[in-house]
């Protein structure tokens, strides 16, 4: 039997006092599903707009593309086949195209490099007191809490002075920023839950630490490493300010890309919207491959 | 759980250290300088606290505060409620549940900018759903020459974009709730407000607090939405704190105030999310 049955049923067995709530709970669904409605709605006009004509735009209201057109799409995917040096049709801008390319680079390099430095952090901080490990944790805490627009200006001159402005590597850096403090605390977390004995264990059976972190506790806590990358990811991903700062011309992501044509709008919303919706289909995958431990990891994580 | 003294484990924490402070301390340090001193024709000299002064006293920080704490207390206001009350509305399990978490971080995966030009799309008062319908329905409606109605749009935006973080969380917290308290409520006869009062609500506790820090948090440096949905317009009206900040230290290139009003913005956050912390470290201890 669910818990929501169970709910339900408490509230059943309750007093007569309290039953006539119980008709209350059957419209129940009503709720969650007003709010999926709600947030679909904007999401819908996108794509309604995306596959709209430039003169169907301008032409007015209308809640379904009339003449329904790929164009837009066409239009900023021309570029593709050069990502393996291809050739592309005359006059195709392929500013989108890497893009694309440049973010999902740097969203993927930010992910590996958080991983790798923030696994045996946190195996520290929900194994071993150390000196200042608690101001530390705040400390790091803190990070998530700076606003990107505080650091905007000194980042250019810092990664200027490195010779990585206008890099890939540059944005895959100052995302660490806030990618590491959250990784560290949803680890921990799911680190904590770990019995201690197991470790133990693993070092009398003459396990080194290398092997005994490789080979038995990491896939212990592999859903805790899954839902960290999803987290990582995420805010790589949705993160402007600084990724459009970092970059001119060579490692330009696509949201500045799409900033570009934001402010010549009213002509290209159609090229915007088709933009806006290919950055949505990343986001949507990986929802779908951790969506049975996106609640767990919220709780968790504390993230 | 009871964990070892361990100095070595310093070793495992350096570079967490090392990236983290090149990102942080850095910077910091770089706006620390810029805000105790002038530059002119590149030369620099030390000014004292004169751009702390300036900056408190300005009436335009001040009125970008004011805008900033209005909007984020808006925001809360909404959010925290609508998110519990979404949270405990669904279903427990099984396939809607999956469903329904889904479509619900939708929106959280969505880059900011793209948030913001799709609101943008979509509250058009000629061609877009909202502004459309409004209009349609008698309500004069235009987020480009109305503070009102941007107001309302850069609310309902950050509703839509950010309320889901507070039903996942909050729904994280009923999941981990054990059946045995719901049995004993039944056994007690306990109506669906007690329950709710005595069970579910501490029980969600620790995320709530969470949730609160995270959308104080965040809402304080909302840029890129409403950057590209107003551009902080019209007139001044939706220009909040990180907007102001960028204006002037990217668009005016003046780095005196810029720096002194990020050292400001930033002590103000963090003083707010240490009370918090503190405070509701301090309440789990007892």
């Amino acid at each position: 039997m669910s818990l929501a049955e169970q709910q339900s049923g408490a509230i059943a067995a309750a007093p007569a006092k309290n039953r006539a709530r119980s008709g209350g709970t059957s419209l129940r669904w009503l709720v969650p599903t007003l709010y999926v409605m709600f947030l679909m709605l904007p999401i819908y006009w996108l794509v309604n707009m995306s596959f709209k004509t430039t003169n169907e735009i301008l032409g007015g209201f209308s809640p379904f593309p009339v003449t329904f057109t790929l164009d837009n799409y066409a239009d900023i995917l021309c570029g593709v086949p050069e990502i393996w040096g291809g050739t592309v049709r005359a006059g195709c801008d392929t500013s989108w195209t890497w893009g694309y390319v440049n973010s999902i680079v740097y969203v993927c390099l930010n992910t590996v490099l958080t991983l790798a430095v923030a696994l045996p952090a946190a195996y520290a901080f929900s194994r071993y007191r150390f000196l200042g490990d608690k101001h530390l944790f705040f400390w790091l805490l803190t990070n998530r809490m700076a606003p990107p627009a505080v650091f905007a200006v000194p980042f250019i001159e810092l990664y200027s002075s490195m010779a990585m402005f206008d890099t890939v590597f540059a944005v895959a850096l100052a995302h660490c920023l806030f990618s590491i403090p959250l990784a560290v605390w949803i680890l921990e977390g799911f680190m904590s839950g770990v019995p201690k004995e197991i470790d133990e264990t693993a070092y009398v059976d003459g396990y080194s630490f290398p092997k005994f972190f490789t080979k038995i506790f990491m896939p212990l806590i592999a859903s805790g490493i899954g839902v960290t990358a999803f987290f990582c990811f995420m805010f790589s991903w949705v993160e402007m300010l600084l990724a459009k700062t970092l970059t001119s011309v060579e490692a330009k992501p696509i949201v500045a890309v799409m900033t570009k044509t934001a402010s010549t709008s009213g002509y290209e919303l159609g090229l915007l919207a088709a933009a806006g919706v290919l950055t949505i289909i990343p986001g949507a995958i990986v929802i779908y491959f951790v969506r049975n431990y996106i609640a767990k990891g919220f709780a968790m994580g504390r993230v | 759980m009871h964990k070892t003294l361990n100095q070595r484990a310093w070793f495992m924490v350096l570079p967490v250290l090392f990236l983290v402070a090149m990102n942080a301390l850095l910077p910091l340090m770089t706006v620390v300088n810029y805000s105790v001193q002038e530059v002119f024709y590149g030369d620099y000299s030390f000014v004292g606290p004169i751009w702390f002064a300036d900056t408190l006293a300005s009436e335009r920080f001040q009125s970008a505060l004011m805008r900033q704490l209005a909007f984020t207390f808006t925001i809360l206001a909404i959010q925290i409620p609508l998110g519990v009350a979404i949270a405990l509305c669904m279903p427990k399990s099984g396939f809607w549940a999956s469903l329904c978490l889904v479509l619900m971080a939708l929106p959280l995966l969505i880059p900011w900018n793209v948030v913001g030009a799709m609101w943008n799309i979509f509250a058009l008062p000629d061609i877009g759903f909202l502004g459309y319908t409004l209009n349609a329905i008698g309500i004069d409606y235009n987020f480009t020459r109305q503070p009102v109605s941007a107001w309302f749009t850069v609310i309902l935006m950050d509703v839509w974009h950010w309320t889901s973080l507070v039903v996942l969380l909050a729904y994280a917290g009923l999941q981990s709730i054990d059946e045995n308290y719901y049995r004993a409520a039944r056994i007690d006869g306990a109506s669906r407000w007690a329950v709710f009062r005595y069970i579910q609500l501490p029980k969600m506790k620790h995320v709530l607090t969470i949730a609160i820090l995270l959308r104080f948090m965040d809402s304080f440096m909302i840029f890129t939405e409403v950057s590209v949905l107003t551009g902080g317009g019209p007139g001044n009206s939706t220009t909040f704190l990180s907007i102001d900040l960028v204006k002037l230290a990217l668009g005016q290139q003046d780095l005196g105030n810029a720096a002194a009003m990020s050292i400001i913005y930033f002590l103000m956050t963090l003083l707010v999310c240490w009370l918090f912390y503190t405070l509701t470290m301090q309440g789990d201890k007892r």
